[in-house]
């Protein structure tokens, strides 16, 4: 490991000279060390936890020597802890701003509180001792804006009114929230996921995590999510507790100064973002596991779920919805499910399944459409326009006006005695009282019938704009819609199912199970399965899904319909396309990820894909002993390779190890400015000591310290199955290819990418970065 | 350590979030019973301020509007409800929130239209032609004269003079970041 400990040492001896005191030094710009990547492209993961090894061994050996070394050793093995502890409070602070943010904004533009204008609809009929049984949704202290210019509540001119400053401040907020990520954090657009399972795998964007990235997606989430547009707060909040991680990352030169410890951190601040979503610690975990990291070591699983758990306290303690509940549609069932009823629930993953496999197809369409045409052009004018077609279209029907949380909420639920909606319109006998949790099933009410057709053409709508939303510059994410469009479907066949059991209780497939006069179905529960189904679909989570699902209700004995639909709905997506969401914007997009999951099975061998090929130009190599300064310069200005091999000489070719082309660069530019006697004829080598040389010639250069003496190599004859797995198990960024001992090329992480999408028959020039 | 600035004062931020919430204001528990009509009687809403264990119809519904043994079949029908919420948080948060969208919204405003203009009176015309290689797309771009200012900056290193050298830094990133993402659709589709 001598490179290992040479790139370590060479990079303490750099950053020593960066030891700056004082507040303001923050405001001066970074010294580039030689440790640094540059943007958009890929860590040496080896080389990071070999800088990781060699920091702990020093550390370990030093803190034999004094107490202090001893108490800062120990404080370096607790720092992991204290980042998690900081990443969870301000994860689940940060989420509570956004769920009070939005909860009041969301009702802003129906009317506003005449008593305290902070509170929303639900908190200012809290206090207010005018409510009545009939009207207990309402009270006299909140009104609408009609009511308010106007003075008159009801009527057409009312109703147009109202409908009017809806659409108006829907686009107002739009429009803020689209301005200020274009003014001050492009980055902030979109979800997020895609690029964070990039990051998480060892691409570098920079920026990406930064400070107003976090600022303008946190502000800007609240007025996407407030403006009604279809599109839900998960997925940024993820992208937000990841910027949370980097934040804290910077506190501690173990997590910012090693790209590969800092991705540990941010596989657990993804997990506490996914938790402080959904009430769902452990589904965080899982999810982080599942979707979002590439590597993910034990060690980070403990600490991501003390995240998680720090975060979901956090978000408790600051009880946005006032009931000690995480999240909006908390329900807690207890009436049992039968067998019966699975039939209809694999019906519900069929329906998910085609609903995931339409959306992503119809999904990536539209945004390859954004990214290449004209419409790309005017990012502002879309995000009006289309949270103009929202507001239009949404405001008729009462189930889209409202936000899509609550309506998932009033789906999930169960209809009690007390339910006012129309939902829960079915027709009771007044003749027995019986407790509130055992209402038999009863014949639907025209009210429910209505509300049928309401829910159907909300099912249309949902699921054509969600197309257009997704993708939009503004933080958008994809959970709630998808689960929406799930629950509207699992509602509707809750419904017919329940309506069926009641009014043909003598069929056989009824017989068996359902007495008339008891509760049989509860549409609640099929809403919830259809939820689960739509979201695996579109997401192809497994154990993830069924965890954060049933950590949201709250019920063990729906486990098993939950299963259910969630493997058929996978089976039948994958049966159109094998990749989820996710991964289809990873390839969109064309960013460097080499997925865990796919599996290589051609019988191409490392020759194949190696370069240069025939038609290429012959390899840049340097000799270990004889190139001269001039003669590196004019490699590094002439191609654009991001390293270099070294091998003995021209005609033996042997390999002696790597060099990267940013570490020669700063080597050969403060040799020039540092080291007498270094001019463009002095010789450039590689080996442990100088060649012999007249005494004529200039002062040679060694550069022993910047090169790799244990690159990775195959022969050529090595199949690409095995080199694929190489590169996945490793997280190489390339790979030297040799026969008999001898140079033959060198395959990178792009030929690697570029050779599996021919197979794939996919385009291979739509890979781009490196 | 000199990156300490903005990770602690977002901690102090949170810590100040979850203070409002022990202090609990006496309006903002209670427990809330919804009965449904019953015979001849209409439905009722009543709250009252009382403990967890004492949330329940017997102890919140008062007057009673029946008596003896319908008491029993009354109270079936009751949904009680506990409730609490900090109306001191929820003051807060979105009074906070607010103030900080509008401080970035006048930010904005400044840096779109008063900045560009107080610019051009100063230098003259000449130097926001000369700002930017690439033609700017659509509207005219935000901080395009970010490589002019860094190119003249002075070497005096006060601290007026860093916090300029530093904004001009962040613009020329978001500069970057805005190109490839609205402009070349590079990233982020």
């Amino acid at each position: 490991m001598e490179a290992g400990e040479a790139g370590g040492s060479s990079s303490s001896m750099v950053t020593e000279d960066m030891n700056g005191s004082g507040l303001m030094d923050f405001l001066d710009e970074p010294f580039p060390d030689v440790a640094k990547y540059e943007d958009f492209h890929t860590i040496d993961w080896l080389r990071e936890k070999s800088r990781d090894t060699d920091r702990h061994r020093k550390i370990t050996s030093k803190s034999k020597e004094s107490l202090w070394e001893l108490i800062k050793s120990l404080l370096d093995a607790w720092s992991g802890w204290v980042v998690m502890l900081l990443i969870g409070l301000l994860s689940g602070s940060l989420a509570g701003v956004i769920d009070l943010a939005v909860d009041w904004m969301t009702d802003l533009k129906e009317g506003v509180c005449l008593t305290a204008f902070w509170y929303s609809h639900e908190q200012c009929c809290w206090t207010s001792n005018q409510t009545t049984f009939a009207d207990r949704d309402k009270c006299p202290e909140w009104r609408k804006w009609a009511e308010l210019m106007t003075g008159s509540a009801t009527g057409g001119g009312a109703y147009l009114l109202n409908y009017f400053l809806y659409t108006l401040w829907a686009l107002f907020f739009s429009f803020l929230a689209v301005s200020l990520v274009r003014v001050f954090a492009p980055y902030a657009c979109g979800s997020g996921i895609p690029e964070i399972k990039t990051i998480l795998s060892g691409f570098i964007i920079r920026g990406y995590l930064g400070k107003w990235t976090l600022l303008i997606k946190t502000v800007t989430l609240v007025l996407a999510v407030s403006s009604g547009l279809s599109l839900g707060k998960e997925g940024p909040l993820v992208h937000v507790a990841c910027c949370c991680g980097n934040l804290f990352c910077s506190l501690f030169s173990k997590y910012s100064k090693n790209e590969g410890k800092r991705r540990e951190v941010l596989s657990a601040a993804a997990a506490a973002g996914v938790s402080v979503a959904f009430g769902a610690p452990i589904g965080g975990v899982l999810f982080s596991l599942e979707e979002v990291s590439y590597y993910f070591p034990l060690k980070t699983l403990w600490r991501s779920f003390f995240a998680a758990l720090v975060a979901a306290f956090t978000l408790r303690a600051i009880n946005p919805f006032g009931n000690s509940r995480l999240v909006l549609f908390y329900v807690e069932y207890h009436t049992p499910w039968y067998m019966a009823e699975l039939v209809p629930f694999i019906l519900l993953g069929v329906f998910g399944g085609l609903w995931g496999a339409f959306f992503i197809r119809a999904n990536i369409a539209w945004c390859r459409r954004r990214k290449t045409t004209l419409l790309g052009k005017y990012p502002v004018i879309e995000v009006l326009v289309v949270t103009g077609v929202t507001a239009l279209l949404a405001y008729p029907n009462p189930y889209t006006r409202r936000s899509t949380s609550q309506l998932i909420s009033e789906l999930f639920n169960d209809c009690g005695a007390l339910e006012s909606s129309q939902l829960c319109d079915y027709i009771t006998s007044n003749s027995t009282s019986r407790a509130l949790d055992d209402i038999p099933d009863r014949p639907a009410g025209p009210g429910v019938y209505s509300a049928l057709w309401q829910l159907t053409l909300a099912l249309v709508f949902k699921i054509l704009i969600t197309i257009f939303t997704f993708g939009m510059k503004i933080p958008s994410g994809l959970f709630i819609p998808s689960m929406a469009v799930g629950a509207i479907a699992g509602r509707i066949v809750g419904i017919a199912v329940e309506q069926m059991a009641y009014h043909h209780h003598d069929w056989i497939i009824f017989r068996s199970w359902c007495r008339p006069g008891a509760d049989c179905v509860t549409p609640g529960l099929y809403a919830m399965v259809g939820a689960a189904a739509c979201l695996g679909g579109v997401t192809r989570m497994t154990v993830s899904l069924v965890v954060i699902m049933f950590e949201l209700t709250g019920g063990l004995e729906y486990i098993v319909p939950l299963m259910a639909a969630a493997v058929t709905s996978k089976w039948v997506a994958d049966a159109f396309g094998k990749e989820g969401i996710y991964e289809s914007h990873i390839q969109l997009n064309g960013y460097p990820y080499l997925d865990i999951r796919d599996e290589f099975t051609h019988r191409t061998l490392a020759a194949d894909v190696m370069r240069p090929r025939r038609s290429d130009p012959p390899l840049g190599l340097l000799t270990q002993d004889s190139t001269s300064v001039e003669e590196v310069e004019a490699l590094i200005k002439d191609t654009d390779f991001n390293g270099f091999p070294v091998v003995v000489s021209r005609e033996s070719e042997r390999l002696i190890g790597f060099v990267q082309r940013r570490d020669l660069t700063l080597a050969i530019k403060s040799a020039r400015q540092k080291q007498d006697g270094v001019v463009s004829s002095s010789v450039v080598y590689f080996t442990e000591d100088a060649p012999i040389l007249a005494p004529s010639n200039p002062q040679p250069l060694k550069l022993r310290r910047i090169l790799n003496l244990s690159p990775f190599t195959v022969t050529d004859h090595t199949p690409m199955e095995t080199v694929v797995d190489i590169f996945r198990k490793l997280g190489l960024r390339q790979c030297l290819v040799t026969r008999s001992g001898r140079l033959l090329g060198i395959i990178t992480k792009k030929d690697v990418l570029r050779h599996m999408a021919q197979m794939m028959n996919q385009d291979p020039e739509s890979i781009m970065f490196n | 350590m000199k990156h300490l600035f903005l990770p602690v004062a977002s901690v102090l931020v949170c810590l100040v979030l979850l203070v409002p919430v022990t202090a609990k204001n006496a309006e903002d528990i209670r427990c809330k019973c919804i009965c449904p009509p019953y015979k001849d009687i209409e439905g009722q809403i009543y709250k009252q301020n009382v403990s967890l264990k004492d949330c329940n119809c017997l102890h919140v519904v008062e007057p009673m509007p029946v008596d003896g043994k319908d008491v029993e079949a009354y109270c079936l029908l009751c949904e009680c409800k506990y409730e609490e919420r900090s109306s001191g948080t929820i003051k807060f948060t979105i009074i906070m929130y607010l103030s900080i969208l509008g401080l970035l919204l006048l930010y904005m405003v400044y840096l779109t239209l008063l900045e560009p203009m107080l610019k051009r009176r100063l230098f003259g015309h000449s130097q926001l032609i000369q700002s930017d290689d690439d033609v700017p797309v659509g509207d005219q771009q935000p901080f395009a004269n970010a490589h002019n200012v860094l190119s003249r900056s002075h070497s005096r290193p006060n601290m007026l003079n860093k916090v300029e050298h530093a904004q001009q830094r962040w613009r020329k990133q978001v500069q970057e970041q805005r190109k490839s993402v609205f402009d070349r659709h590079v990233v982020l589709s």
